[in-house]
């Protein structure tokens, strides 16, 4: 019986680790790949994962053909002023659902359930008429502000609503006495007793628009403004098939996540245990 | 708020206190309201009027009713692009969802590894799928990408040509995606199992059960909520399939790996047809729709059986 689970523990961690090497692989080649002269790149060893020689140069060529410092300036600003402006709007919303009360409370409240369900690609087409309307085509303004209003706004709303049902209502009710007025409520005592709860949707936030594509890709042109993601697919279309190339750009695209990933597992973790819809 | 709950009349400077808390409590809410009636439910209705008209953004949109419609069940492109959507559908899924709940069971224990293990699985779902597009490019590059190389190393004669044939360039992108996606839907039935009691599990061992009873038993029928929760996200996500199309096939070979939302893309941001593009976009939207009251329908009936 023993040795019958000793034996199966190893196939177990065989499995398992062939699954690692699975899912690893992609990102340990681009990664390593992008350190590799194009030569080496085509020798068709998919087991030769060790640069030699080892280069910079295709980081250098990378940042010549297209500005990609810009991109990842433009990707940082819209992955974090998008999420944080989306967490303070949702997080006062919450308050509202979660303490106050108010005529049309659960109208509202159900209007919001249906944004949940709906792709968003059936808003697609009307808010980039809206952008051009709006004249904000090629600008920061319709890289950000459209991304914080969706699917994932509401999302947060219950998100937060959760984390604000769990906090003990004696100390509201003593600010209240002291005096404190329900903004000041809802900044001192339900913001700071949320931290987890901000954390998780803070890094949920930084992912989603760190790989958002779509959007940015219909309503950005303009190198100046382009972030990260459809920065790559013009680096994909000037430098067709250099593997170099493109496996530095690749890289630089994915490491600022997998960093935040490393650092934050825990959050990413929580984000996707609790729920999920939106999450993403 | 005419009357106490007691009945009386109450005076006015206590109504001006309730409106003024009524006040406070819609400024709250009113950011998002306000942000969400400009850029959710504004434009949804506008996407449905557009879904009836003819129109190109430069010239005004001229009415044509249902004809976006009508003409979306004429168009070849549009039913290859529906029956391309739901092999991926169909492909996508099952996998997905079969290898999460698998990853899940074998990662659900305080071991040595587990906590990398999960961070490793977790780690493709959280990437860009532009930039993994990428990767997968070259590793389904028929002459020196690393799945033919593997290949042509044990001896496999004509090699498939993934990305650049009819035949497996459908089945290569499900297999990149079911790699990318599984991870997020592990963790979720991670959660499902801390939630099953310990106590069901040796209740089945000192009745006899076998390890794979057990799971069959106690943990997939235990799990069935998330198994519905997950198989309608991913059926979703598998319907709006667009960035890998577009980073690694742009539709071809042949139209047999274009998509409805790539599609839809191409029809509004290359061929400026926005009502047809609105029209498709709609018809997708009533597709997912049905589908999901379907999938909960179906859970709710197996409640009912005494699941």
């Amino acid at each position: 019986m023993k040795r019958a689970r000793s034996v199966g523990a190893i196939v177990l961690y065989a499995v398992l680790l062939a699954m690692t090497v699975v899912m690893i692989y992609p990102f340990v080649w681009s990664l390593t790949a992008s350190f590799k002269t194009v030569q080496q790149i085509y020798n068709g060893n998919p087991l030769d994962l060790i640069p030699n020689p080892f280069t910079f140069a295709n980081y250098r060529r990378v940042l010549t053909l297209l500005p990609f410092g810009r991109f990842l300036a433009n990707s940082l600003l819209l992955s974090t002023v998008g999420p944080a402006v989306s967490i303070i709007v949702a997080s006062l919303a919450a308050y509202a659902f979660a303490r106050l009360q108010f005529r049309g409370r659960d109208t509202v409240f159900m209007l919001l359930l249906g944004v949940m369900m709906l792709p968003g690609h059936v808003t697609l087409i009307p808010r980039y008429a809206l952008m051009r309307v709006f004249g904000w085509i090629n600008s920061y303004k319709a890289l950000i502000i459209p991304s914080i209003f969706g699917a994932s706004l509401v999302f947060k709303i219950f998100f937060m609503r959760q984390s604000f049902l769990a906090i003990p209502k004696e100390l509201e009710e003593a600010a209240l006495i002291d005096g404190c007025s329900q903004y000041g409520v809802w900044w001192h005592i339900m913001m700071p007793n949320s931290k987890p709860a901000l954390a998780t949707l803070a890094i949920i936030g930084f992912k989603t628009e760190w790989n958002s594509f779509l959007w940015p890709n219909v309503v950005i042109n303009d190198f100046m403004k382009m972030p990260i993601q459809v920065g790559l697919t013009y680096l994909q279309s000037n430098a067709q098939s250099s593997w170099d190339l493109l496996m530095a750009g690749a890289t630089i695209a994915i490491v600022p996540v997998i960093v935040i990933f490393i650092c934050f597992q825990r959050y990413f973790m929580a984000g996707a245990l609790t729920s999920g819809l939106g999450g993403r | 708020m005419e009357r106490t709950a007691s009945g009386v009349t109450v005076t006015g400077a206590k109504r001006r206190a309730a409106v003024r808390r009524e006040l406070t409590a819609w400024s709250f809410v009113v950011p998002a309201l306000v942000g969400l009636i400009i850029f959710v439910y504004g434009p949804l209705v506008y996407s449905l009027f557009i879904s009836f008209t003819s129109w190109d953004l430069l010239t005004p949109a001229r009415w044509t009713g249902l004809s976006n419609y009508a003409r979306a069940f004429r168009d070849d492109t549009f039913i290859r692009c529906m029956s391309n959507t739901v092999f991926f559908v169909i492909s996508i899924v099952p996998s997905g969802i079969v290898l999460a709940m698998a990853m899940a069971i074998a990662l659900n224990r305080r071991g040595r590894g587990t906590g990398f293990f999960r961070a490793a699985f977790y780690m493709p779902s959280i990437t860009s799928t532009v930039a993994v597009g990428l990767v997968w490019l070259w590793i389904f590059n028929p002459d020196k990408g690393v799945i033919n190389s593997l290949l042509k190393l044990v001896g496999v004669r004509g090699l498939p040509q993934w990305l650049e044939s009819v035949i497996w360039a459908k089945p290569a992108l499900s297999l990149m995606r079911v790699w990318q996606v599984s991870g997020y839907y592990m963790i979720m039935y991670l959660t499902g199992l801390q939630n099953i009691p310990k106590e069901l599990y040796e209740a089945a061992e000192i009745d006899g059960a076998t390890w794979w009873q057990q799971i069959r038993h106690i943990t997939v029928p235990l799990l069935s909520n998330i198994t519905v929760f997950a198989t309608i996200m991913l059926t979703i996500e598998s319907f709006n399939l667009f960035e890998a199309i577009y980073v690694m096939t742009e539709g071809r070979p042949g139209g047999s790996t274009n998509t409805i939302l790539y599609y839809i893309y191409t029809q509004a941001f290359e061929r400026y047809r926005m009502g047809y593009a609105s029209a498709m976009a709609w018809m997708l939207f009533a597709i997912l729709f049905v589908i999901t009251i379907i999938q909960f329908r179906a859970r709710n009936k197996r409640e009912e059986a005494g699941y």
